[in-house]
């Protein structure tokens, strides 16, 4: 029984690993190839729960509100990217980072505004109900280990349009050198708009993914927005393959600690308190992780700057 | 003979297959100006870098007042004596040029962990700053920001900033770059006084101010020194003539 | 140091202004607005902490509501332990005495702001600002999941501490102690601007290759200065507690770091009464255009974007144009 658990809790990591790479690699692209630093990344993942979850209500199909999330993100980063986001590639950091948070504040407004302050539920498709046993017993949920399906396909997917594609080539060269990517004649305002909306798609996705998990509510992408944050920071700002391990670790990591610390402390002291105290140990654990990952390599594990 | 100030044996430094500095080993005596010249690309800035702490070496020793100070930072070389000027001027740009040389004038006397008096209204540090300005001829100038004045009056500024440092040897990385030809005819003046001071090792392309004030050349291609020797011997040198002063005519 | 007139005109105006608020809102019986000068104030003081690192030194800082909160905390439990006459810690009482949980609270802020800058000043850019606010995150958590002083309910401070000399619990008493807390904040901010120390802070903002190459190491800089500025945030944090007589990890939150920036930002990035301006009008704002709407944030969002798009400087930028370094 031991072992099952065991089990659920390390899928349970990696499902919430996935689902953090989905943020990270939006965030971590945006900032490799313009450069910029995005808060409202957040407001991304959360356009894309509520299209998936209104679209979901209004048609009875899960799979047309995914296509929504989808469709929604994408459209919501490609507009701030042409409207807003465009005048913000050459200000320094400070800049970046206050005009998007007031983008989060009209964001989140905005939807409360729309949608009320009351949360909207999203069920789980019918196919993906069920569970799969477990070795050593138990059973997961099939919808958590789609997740994880969707979030391996997408790194792969990720790795081939990166690696194989025209627009993976232009996306390498513009992160390497704008002027020669310029000079190559690509058209770099396009190649802009694109790569953000990629990210805002990957974004609008986890929502969604997560959305049928949790309620969708208004600030639901600004924990997992710090979280991918940490894992890209701890992956290496720009590296993909670094938002991928980061997001792994940091899943597994903070799901583990969760629930072994508790554990770990009742061996030594009475059951409440080592609930609690494992409890708020365990909530930073994955920082603690962070400060020794960067005290060790200040540029994060997979730097793409070599 | 006495010692060198500075001491460079057998430097190495590698970027991926690129040897930037290959086996170099280089000196600086008291009173000399040593200059390094080379073609575009041929690593003596990066060589600067080495020397001044910026870049860590791959390899071999820098002896600088007979101390090793291979392992020491930026900082630290500053305060031992290393005065060097950047090939690209680095300042700070919303300073005005009498800050930014009192800013040295500062690090010189010791601590920057004093809180409490005005720096505008201590004596101590801006008197010997203007009389670091007036010597580069920049006093009438102590005023501008560094980032209004022209690109000769930064290298200057940068000049000044090396003197009011108290320099034991100086790093200049082509001070005359970018000048006009009147500047370049009184920073060569300068530059020949300031040698009684402390030493100079100049890395400079204005060939009429290498032959006019070098005591000593090293020709640096390919990350590798290929010959050292007096103006005449360079001159006159068939490597060099063939590697480098052919090249450029 | 010389200044620039117009700004010193526009400074005065706004001491003044802020001081007159209190005492005109209590001639004419509206004991709200004294509340609401003080809560000016205290965000003012917190802005200055954070000018300091972020004004002067260039370092964006996105996780000083971790000093805002410790400082919270810190009257928060005091006051609690005294409440409740039960020890605190190694036998330790708790107190109601703001003198000692100031200086507690502006400790705590040091070792707290040196132990998050070992760390992150190893680091710049975008990964500092990134992991500054990661470790506000983590202490934002780790009052959320701590089950002594409230978790997330938070901890109420049943009776304003108090102050020798002075009753606290008289709102107008209560902002002139935390206006002149401001004030003597913005005595430091001037002088340690104007010191050896500040001329290599502003350096290392300007440019850290050359401040090295002087001879200064940038590291030590920063982090005296980010020690500094977290030791004045978390006096305001204590402040802050008493004025609501309340804390929660709402003190710790990310958005509490965004507005100390959007603070300094409206008045003026590095300017000696951007914290001042900015927090007025901040706090103005925030009551005028959440009377009109509910959704003011919206609004606020718009006016930010329009801030940082079109019109850098700040109030204290706008009226008294660009600053002068002498």
């Amino acid at each position: 029984m031991q072992t099952a658990l065991l089990i659920e809790q390390i899928l349970n990591g990696l499902q919430f690993g996935v689902m953090l790479f989905l943020m990270a690699a939006g965030l971590t692209l945006i900032f490799g190839v313009m450069g910029l630093i995005n808060l409202a990344h957040g407001s991304l993942y959360m356009i894309g729960a509520f299209a998936c979850a209104t679209v979901a209500a209004a048609t009875g199909s899960f799979w047309l509100g995914l296509v929504a999330s989808l469709a929604a993100a994408a459209a919501a980063g490609a507009l701030v990217e042409m409207t807003v986001i465009r005048r913000l590639y050459d200000r320094d950091h400070l800049d970046q980072v206050l005009a998007t948070f007031a983008l989060i504040l009209i964001f989140s407004e905005g939807t409360r505004w729309v949608f009320g302050s009351f949360p909207l539920y999203l069920d789980i498709p019918p196919l993906l109900r069920g569970a799969l046993p477990l070795p050593g017993g138990g059973a997961y949920p099939a919808y958590r280990l789609a997740i994880i399906g969707v979030g391996i396909a997408v790194a792969v997917g990720l790795y081939l349009l990166i690696s194989r594609t025209r627009l993976g080539m232009r996306i390498r060269a513009g992160e390497s050198d704008r002027e020669m990517i310029a000079a190559l004649g690509v058209d770099i305002r396009t190649l802009y708009t694109v790569v953000f909306a990629l990210g805002a798609a990957l974004a609008g996705l986890a929502g969604a993914l997560v959305g049928a998990l949790q309620s969708v509510q208004v600030g639901m992408g600004e924990p997992v927005l710090i979280l991918a944050f940490v894992v890209i920071v701890i992956g290496g700002i720009g590296s993909i393959k670094g938002a991928l391990v980061g997001a792994v670790l940091v899943g597994v990591i903070d799901t583990l600690g969760r629930f072994l610390l508790p554990v770990v402390f009742a061996t030594f002291m009475d059951a409440s308190a080592a609930a609690g105290i494992g409890a708020a140990l365990a909530s930073m654990l994955i920082y603690v992780f962070m400060a020794l990952v960067l005290a060790i390599r200040p540029q994060g594990l997979f730097s793409a700057q070599g | 003979m006495a010692e060198p100030i500075l001491e460079i044996r057998n430097l190495n430094k590698s970027f991926g297959a690129l040897k930037a500095t290959d086996n170099v080993s280089l000196d600086l005596r008291a009173g000399e100006i040593h200059a390094l010249i080379g073609p575009n690309g041929a690593g003596k800035s990066t060589l600067i870098h080495q020397i001044a702490g910026s870049l860590r070496p791959g390899s071999g020793t820098i002896r600088f007042l007979g101390r090793d100070i291979g392992a020491l930072g930026v900082p630290e070389r500053t305060r031992l004596g290393l005065g060097r000027t950047f090939q690209i001027s680095s300042l700070a740009p919303d300073y005005s040029a009498l800050r930014n040389v009192m800013l040295a004038v500062q690090a010189r006397q010791g601590t920057s962990f004093r809180f409490l008096k005005p720096v505008m209204a201590d004596r101590s540090l801006r008197e010997p700053a203007l009389e670091a300005l007036e010597r580069v001829g920049l006093a009438e100038r102590a005023d501008v920001p560094a980032a209004e004045l022209s690109h000769g009056e930064r290298r200057q500024l940068e000049i000044a900033i090396a003197l009011a440092l108290g320099s034991k040897a100086f790093l200049l990385d082509e001070p005359m770059a970018g000048m006009g030809p009147e500047g370049s005819k009184a920073l060569t003046t300068f530059l020949d006084g300031l040698r009684a001071e402390a030493p100079i090792l100049l890395v400079e392309h204005d060939m009429d101010a290498v032959f006019a004030l070098a005591d000593r050349i090293s020709v640096l291609v390919y990350g590798r020194i290929i010959a050292t020797g007096t103006v005449d011997e360079i001159r006159h040198n068939p490597d060099v003539r063939q590697a480098y002063l052919g090249e450029e005519g | 140091m010389m200044g620039n007139p117009r700004e010193s005109i526009l400074n005065l105006v706004l001491v003044l202004a802020l001081a007159a608020i209190p005492l005109v809102a209590t001639g004419m019986g509206e004991p709200f607005y004294v509340t609401l000068a003080t809560r000016m104030a205290i965000l003012a003081l917190a802005a200055v902490g954070l000018n300091f690192l972020l004004g002067l030194g260039g370092l964006v800082s996105f996780g000083h509501a971790a000093f805002f909160g410790i400082g919270g905390y810190v009257a928060g439990i005091a006051a609690t332990h005294a409440f409740n006459n039960e020890p605190l810690l190694f036998g330790l009482p708790g107190t109601n005495q703001m003198i000692v949980i100031w200086l507690v609270a502006i400790l705590l802020c040091g070792l707290a702001a040196l132990a998050i800058g070992v760390i992150s000043l190893r680091t710049s850019g975008v990964y500092f600002i990134m992991i500054t606010l990661a470790f506000a995150q983590m202490i934002y958590y780790f009052a959320i999941s701590w089950p002594a002083y409230g978790g997330e309910d938070g901890l109420s401070i049943y009776v304003r501490n108090g102050f020798p000399g002075v009753n606290t619990l008289n709102g107008l008493h209560f902002f002139y102690l935390c206006f002149g807390l401001l004030l003597a904040a913005l005595a430091v901010f001037s002088v340690l601007r104007n010191s050896r120390f500040g001329a290599a802070l502003e350096a290392s903002r300007q440019n850290q290759q050359r401040l090295a190459a002087v001879g200064i190491a940038p590291f030590r800089v920063k982090l005296v200065a980010f020690a500094i500025s977290g030791m004045i945030t978390g006096l305001a944090g204590a402040l802050f507690a008493d004025l609501n007589r309340f804390v929660s990890p709402s003190m710790l939150s990310w958005h509490m770091s965004g507005e100390l920036i959007v603070l300094i930002i409206l008045g003026g990035t590095g300017r000696l009464f951007g914290p001042v301006a900015g927090a007025m009008v901040y706090v103005l704002f925030e009551f005028y255009l959440g009377g009109i709407t509910e959704r003011w944030q919206f609004f606020l969002g718009l006016i930010l974007l329009g801030v940082v798009l079109f019109a850098r400087g700040g109030v204290v930028g706008l009226i008294a144009g660009k600053a002068r370094h002498g």
